[in-house]
């Protein structure tokens, strides 16, 4: 089954539109009506997510519209929302009718939306979730009332136990039997509508409710001055562990069984290029989609954990103030930590920033920060060039030049986001706000469900992608061929291959361009080989340097340390190489995988570009910088 | 009966939204998270870090960086400490 066709004009399926502010249960109740037949595409020309799915057992289709507070909104996802009701988005129909969501602990405001909804017009229920936690909260609401006070049908449920949602179906299933609402008296604006409002809470009885105790109780710790500095930091400790180290044996599962079916289809195939094509280009293309798998569902199973049980606000309450230094917010905190073990699941986090300009300002800074694939080609370098010496009592210097190098990775990121917020994102202000939800317990199911539709939503959309450019990489590495010469080695032979291959041809051509950074020919072949991904520059000097096997890294180590340039007669790889090369790898976007997901998560191909071109003039400069400083000094 | 920008109210303090000055107003977004003039609000606390603040009013909790909140003035309500 696809998604809804783009173009709906006049007669089509029975639509009806959930409208609700963020937290009130919507996604929730949009989950349990439509169970696994929701789909998840995007409104053309934004980022912001389309969800529609069918009602269980009924022709009728429910469009899940973004969480808004008003219907004149000022986000992407508001104006969606807005311009959909109002017909005026194209390609989307003006929905049958409004299935109103509201959240019954906090109707004093949610009926300010409520009313604004009304005021369209349209076939219209009103539904009241979380009414188990007024009546515990020693509330009492008086539905029939509240239904007769708007003028339209208002059932009340709870939506992760399935309370209420059966005579809800029941209405679903036939729209158009809804009664309009009639016209209440004007209420043109935000007084007016929170007025009728709070007249309306005092009738129904929906303004006595005791205090959320449990609520209040939890965040006396979790935001207290000292423990909740220390709750916080270690909540991320424990995340970034896991999407470190939890995920590295399924990583490595992931890894080993492709290289497995690489050598038994070789085993299988005939030899040829066509093998080749499939063992080392297709085979590991999909291996190296995959390999990002453990990390995106360990990632947001933890996200979603955090948000549903109402933590993630707090998290970001906490840290606000430090990201709002460089523009950025406290939403901002944990995309970026993420970012630490991979840029790709990190962006995907990125959407639990709600401003837009925050998030793209989060999105665009993420390459910076150290990712695991920056960690062999780091290891390499280090343990070949850096002596292990020791400077600070334990402390070596290959391990301060490591850690070095993460400190220069986060500080660039952090000066890129003041640089950004001073540039390209001035004027654009946005008002920091967001809800402190009641703590709740999690409901296993809708949280699977969540996260295993960001695992899809990354496969179908990079995944393919970042497929097709391995397989264009592949190609340029391979072809084209020279004629075997017999006198040479295997090892000699692949490196006389990788010589004549485009990369090879590249490499040459781009060499004058990286000279002053100390990198000849070579180098640049990695370099445009780790456009695949970072750590693929090891593999590929491993094959220049025909030391043998990619995983050897001592005979890989002795082989960069001892090559000679031919026509100088000198040491190719300096201590002043490594270093600037090092330092390239810190600032330069070498990273198809990261591009590819910054453009689907941005909406546009515009912003990567701009990252990769103002990323690689940093890495030149920096390189060149460093280059020359460790020439004069060492 | 004092006013005060909601900048400048402390934890635990207790205030009501009044009607803007002639020439000012509260900013639209804020209206529409209900914050309009009548409507009573608890400054809970504010972060470890010393901003943003939750507020409470009308039956929920936000937070707002503080340079948000002097757009609007509050009436300090007797009973607050």
């Amino acid at each position: 089954m696809t998604a809804a066709p783009a173009a709906v004009l006049g007669s089509g399926p029975t639509r009806v539109a959930l409208v609700g502010s963020p937290n009130t249960g919507k996604t929730t109740l949009f989950n349990a009506l439509t169970g696994s037949s929701a789909r998840v595409g995007n409104y053309p020309g934004v980022t912001v997510e389309r969800r529609e799915g069918q009602l269980l057992g009924s022709e009728v289709r429910i469009l899940d519209l973004p969480g808004t507070y008003a219907l004149h909104g000022e986000t992407p996802d508001e104006q969606i929302v807005t311009r959909i009701l109002s017909g005026t988005l194209e390609g989307e129909r003006v929905p049958d009718a409004l299935l109103v969501v509201a959240d019954a602990t906090t109707l004093r405001r949610g009926l300010g939306l409520v009313r604004e909804a009304l005021d369209l017009g349209l076939p219209t229920i009103v539904v009241v979730t979380m009414i188990d936690e007024v009546k515990a909260r020693g509330g009492k609401l008086d539905i029939m009332k509240l239904s007769r006070l708007l003028g339209v049908h208002v059932l009340g449920v709870v939506g992760h136990r399935g309370v209420g949602l059966e005579p809800l179906r029941g209405f679903l299933r036939d729209p158009a039997s809804w009664p309009r609402p009639r016209a209440l008296p004007r209420a043109a604006d935000a007084e007016a509508r929170f007025a009728w409002a709070d007249q309306i809470c005092r009738e129904v009885g929906a303004d006595r409710l005791e205090p959320d105790t449990r609520t209040d109780w939890i965040d006396r710790v979790l935001l207290h001055p000292v423990a909740g500095i220390a709750v916080f930091a270690a909540v991320m400790i424990l995340l970034f562990q896991s999407i470190f180290a939890w995920a590295v044996p399924a990583m490595d599962a992931i890894d080993a069984t492709f290289g497995e079916l690489g050598v038994v289809s070789r085993a299988v195939l005939p030899a040829g290029w066509i093998t080749d094509l499939w063992a080392d280009g297709i085979l590991a293309g999909v291996g190296s989609v995959l390999i990002f798998l453990p990390q995106i569902l360990i990632l947001f199973t933890f996200l979603h954990l955090l948000q549903d049980v109402g933590y993630m606000s707090r998290a970001a309450f906490v840290v606000d103030r430090v990201m709002g230094w460089v523009g950025l917010q406290g939403r901002s905190f944990v995309p970026l930590l993420s970012c630490y073990a991979c840029a790709v699941p990190g962006m995907m986090a990125a959407r639990t920033v709600a401003s837009p300009r925050e998030r793209l300002a989060t999105i665009l800074v993420s390459p910076f920060m150290t990712c695991s694939a920056r960690l062999p080609v780091y290891t390499l370098l280090i343990a070949a060039f850096v002596p292990a010496e020791r400077v600070l009592g334990p402390l070596g210097l290959q391990g301060l030049v490591m850690l070095g190098l993460y400190l220069l990775g986060a500080a660039t990121a952090f000066g890129s986001a003041a640089l950004l917020n001073r540039t390209l994102l001035r004027g654009t202000v946005s008002v920091f706000y967001m809800e402190l939800p009641p703590y709740r317990m999690p409901t296993w199911r809708l949280l699977l469900r969540q996260v295993w539709g960001s695992a899809r939503a990354f496969l179908k959309r990079a995944g393919t992608i970042i497929l097709a450019a391995s397989v264009i990489l592949w190609m340029l590495l391979n072809f084209p061929t020279p004629e075997p010469n017999p006198a040479f080695s295997p090892a000699e032979q692949t490196r006389a291959n990788v010589e004549a291959s485009f990369a090879g041809r590249l490499g040459h051509a781009i060499e004058p361009a990286i000279a002053p950074l100390g990198f000849d020919w070579k180098i640049g072949v990695g370099l445009i080989a780790s456009l695949a991904a970072r750590e693929v520059i090891v593999a590929t000097l491993a094959q220049i340097y025909a030391s043998g096997e990619a995983d050897d890294y001592t005979s890989l180590r002795q082989a960069l340390v001892s090559d000679v340039d031919p026509r100088t007669g000198k040491h190719v790889f300096s201590l002043a190489t490594a270093l600037s090369l090092l330092v390239f790898f810190v600032f330069a976007l070498q990273c198809t995988s990261t591009i590819v997901v910054m453009a689907r998560e941005t909406g546009s191909w515009r912003w990567p570009a701009l990252a990769f071109g103002y990323m690689l003039a940093l890495a030149w400069i920096g390189s060149f910088l460093t280059y020359h400083a460790a020439r004069a000094l060492l | 009966m004092v006013t005060v920008p909601l900048s400048r109210l402390e934890p635990g303090q207790t205030g009501r939204i009044c009607a803007p000055e002639p020439g000012e107003s509260i900013p639209l977004r804020l209206r529409d998270l209900g914050f309009v003039p009548g409507t009573l609000l608890l400054l809970r606390r504010r972060s470890p870090l010393g901003d943003p603040v939750e507020l409470e009013l009308r039956g929920y909790r936000i937070c707002l960086r503080t340079e948000q909140l002097a757009a609007v003035r509050v009436e300090l309500e007797p009973s607050s400490k």
